[in-house]
């Protein structure tokens, strides 16, 4: 049974249209790709130079054409990075500040949003809605005031002045709240009567249940602490309470024109690793409190 | 069930929190209001005894100095530059993460990975990389020992060494360097977000498309945008936002000195210049700097949310 030329003729259209087809998707696929492929070299690059520069000699770096890799490795960069900008007592200041400060913001925020998740009082809604609305404002406007009251209470240059001003976020409230909600309230008033007390409670059921939202909170707060730049500048910037950010700007600003710049470029690594090491291992806690807000530590 | 031993008890739990905010918090939305409209306020003069009187002189004052219209238009023309650039190129690469299969996860987390780092050091970074090592700013006797790796890459193209970050480099280098910096600091978490929103784009709509043989572009005008739309409406809010508070990407490259080597205070911001005037105590003029800050902020906010109510499928 011939088939009818016809048949065969638009057989033929429709296969050498779905080729040309196939050959398009084809190229835009490469062109995906080949774009995709040069915006992460360009995301990539400034982190393989940082560690390409700090491991090259002084001499090397100064090349007029640079080297891509360090054709001798210099790790002794880091150790002198180290002592240069004081990077051990920088670390203790900041693992201070960041694990005080991460503590008693738990405590707080875990109160706070039990009280306002499962307690009735007058005035809760209105206090919560006033509460979110200072989220609206520049934390600028703050700033100005802080400053004064600290020189007030005589906290100029203390490791108070890196705790306390900035320890209750109304975003953690506002987040271990919702979580707290999504737990049955029945779960509560069986404990109700049963006669468990309150604290007892919120320890053995809610505190596990909502354990991923305090992970992320931790996490984001000693990031906090880790990348604080702006307000220890201000109040708190002698030698002995410098934290890391603060000390790794001033320790290589001096002289001018004289930067060995490998060293500086091993401090920064230094400073760069453990951030990385949260990112590659605690990715997804800092995404989901990320994604809800915007916000950086 | 509202009963006074629970009313004692929410308020004991709370008032850690409240005792902080109320210092902290509150006491400084009312302090930099009250500051902002006494004229002259210095914390120096009022150890001295100086009465101040109510007024808008702080304003007119910040408003007619030089430093601080410097300011604003520096913190503007950043903003007006990596918005929508940052936006754009976030976009873009969304789209083609979404379209992908293969590596998709991979490089993913290469475009996140910006996020979790410290924008001072790694600010360090791209000064290294746009630095020229060697005697600058001695006008035409200048000399280059390295021209660093950015100028290195443009030598592959025969560009000559542009004097980027340097003593008597120009203003618009100075501005490229920092718009490139903050659109690389600023892609992460638009790309997160709106690869979010995409791949909870309902995916019949693009079934649709494919019967009807729609060709791509106006699959992504007609249909990716217009669904896309209220997460590009928030990064672009967020971006402005951010942008307006624009300080530590600057002293990254900069340093404290905000310019370059003999042009201190040339790339200064808002947020900058409320941060100098705090240790002279000048806290009248920083208030009414910060208010004027708020209202940009809102303004822009509230325009952003009018264009988006007409604009946005929701």
């Amino acid at each position: 049974m011939a088939k009818n030329e016809n048949t065969v003729m638009h057989e033929r259209n429709i296969q050498s249209i779905s080729t040309k087809q196939n050959y398009a998707k084809t190229f835009v696929k490469i062109g995906v790709y080949a774009f995709l492929m040069l915006m992460a070299l360009i995301v990539l690059f400034p982190f393989y130079w940082m560690i390409s520069s700090s491991l090259k000699s002084l001499s090397e770096y100064k090349l007029n054409v640079p080297t891509l890799w360090p054709k001798t490795i210099v790790l002794r960069n880091y150790a002198e990075a180290f002592t240069t900008a004081n990077l051990g007592r920088l670390f203790a200041n900041t693992a201070y500040v960041g694990i005080v400060s991460t503590l008693l913001s738990l405590v707080i925020t875990v109160l706070s949003a039990f009280a306002f998740a499962r307690l009735e009082f007058k005035g809760k809604n209105a206090m919560f809605a006033a509460l979110l609305a200072t989220m609206m404002i520049p934390g600028e406007l703050f700033t100005i005031t802080n400053y004064a009251t600290i020189n007030e209470f005589g906290w100029m240059n203390t490791f108070k002045v890196l705790i306390f001003p900035f320890l209750v976020s109304v975003f953690y409230i506002y987040l271990l709240r919702q979580n707290f909600m999504q737990i049955p309230n029945e779960l509560y008033l069986a404990a109700k009567v049963d006669g468990c007390p309150d604290l007892k409670y919120l320890w053995k059921v809610m505190i596990p249940l909502a354990l991923p939202t305090l992970i992320s909170i931790t996490i984001l707060k000693m990031m906090g602490a880790w990348n604080s730049y702006v307000w220890p500048n201000l109040v708190a910037n002698k030698k002995e309470l410098q934290m890391i950010t603060n000390g790794l700007r001033n320790s290589f600003t001096d002289a001018a024109g004289s930067v060995n710049y490998p060293v500086q470029m091993a401090a920064v690594a230094i400073v760069s690793a453990p951030l990385f090491l949260v990112f590659v291992f605690l990715r997804k806690y800092i995404m989901s409190g990320v994604s809800r807000s915007g916000i950086k530590g | 069930m509202v009963d006074s031993k629970h009313q004692w008890k929410a308020w004991l739990y709370l008032s850690p929190a409240i005792v902080l905010l109320l210092v902290f918090t509150v006491w400084p939305i009312i302090n930099t209001v009250r500051m902002a409209f006494m004229d002259g306020y210095n914390g120096l003069a009022i150890i001295g005894g100086a009465e101040f009187e109510f007024g808008i002189a702080n304003f007119q004052r910040v408003l007619g100095l030089s430093s601080f219209k410097n300011s604003l238009y520096n913190t503007m023309l950043l903003c007006v530059l990596t918005v929508p650039i940052s936006t754009l190129l976030a976009l873009l690469i969304a789209v083609a993460l979404n379209s992908i299969k293969w590596l998709q996860k991979g490089l993913q987390t290469i475009f996140f990975l910006p996020y979790v780092t410290n924008s001072i050091a790694i600010g360090m970074v791209f000064a290294a990389m746009f630095n020229i090592v060697g005697n600058m700013g001695t006008d035409g006797n200048d000399i280059i020992i390295t021209a660093g790796i950015i100028n290195n890459i443009l030598g592959v193209f025969g560009i000559e060494p542009i004097n980027w970050i340097n003593a008597g480099s120009a203003y618009w280098a100075n501005i490229t360097v920092m718009v490139v910096y903050i659109v690389w600091n600023a892609l992460p978490f638009k790309i997160l977000v709106l690869l979010g929103g995409l791949q909870s784009i309902n995916k019949q709509y693009y079934e649709a498309a494919k019967v009807d043989s729609t060709p791509r572009w106006r699959v992504f005008t007609r249909i990716t945008v217009p669904l896309l739309s209220p997460m590009i409406a928030y990064v672009v809010i967020t971006g402005f936002i951010g942008g307006f508070k624009e300080y530590s990407s600057i002293v990254g490259i900069f340093g404290e000195d905000m310019g370059p080597a003999g042009a201190p205070g040339r790339l200064n911001t808002i947020v900058g210049y409320i941060y100098d005037a705090l240790p002279k105590m000048n806290y009248g003029v920083a208030s009414a700097a910060a208010l004027i800050l708020f209202g940009i902020i809102f303004v822009v906010t509230m325009i952003n949310m009018q264009v988006s109510k007409k604009r946005v499928h929701y």
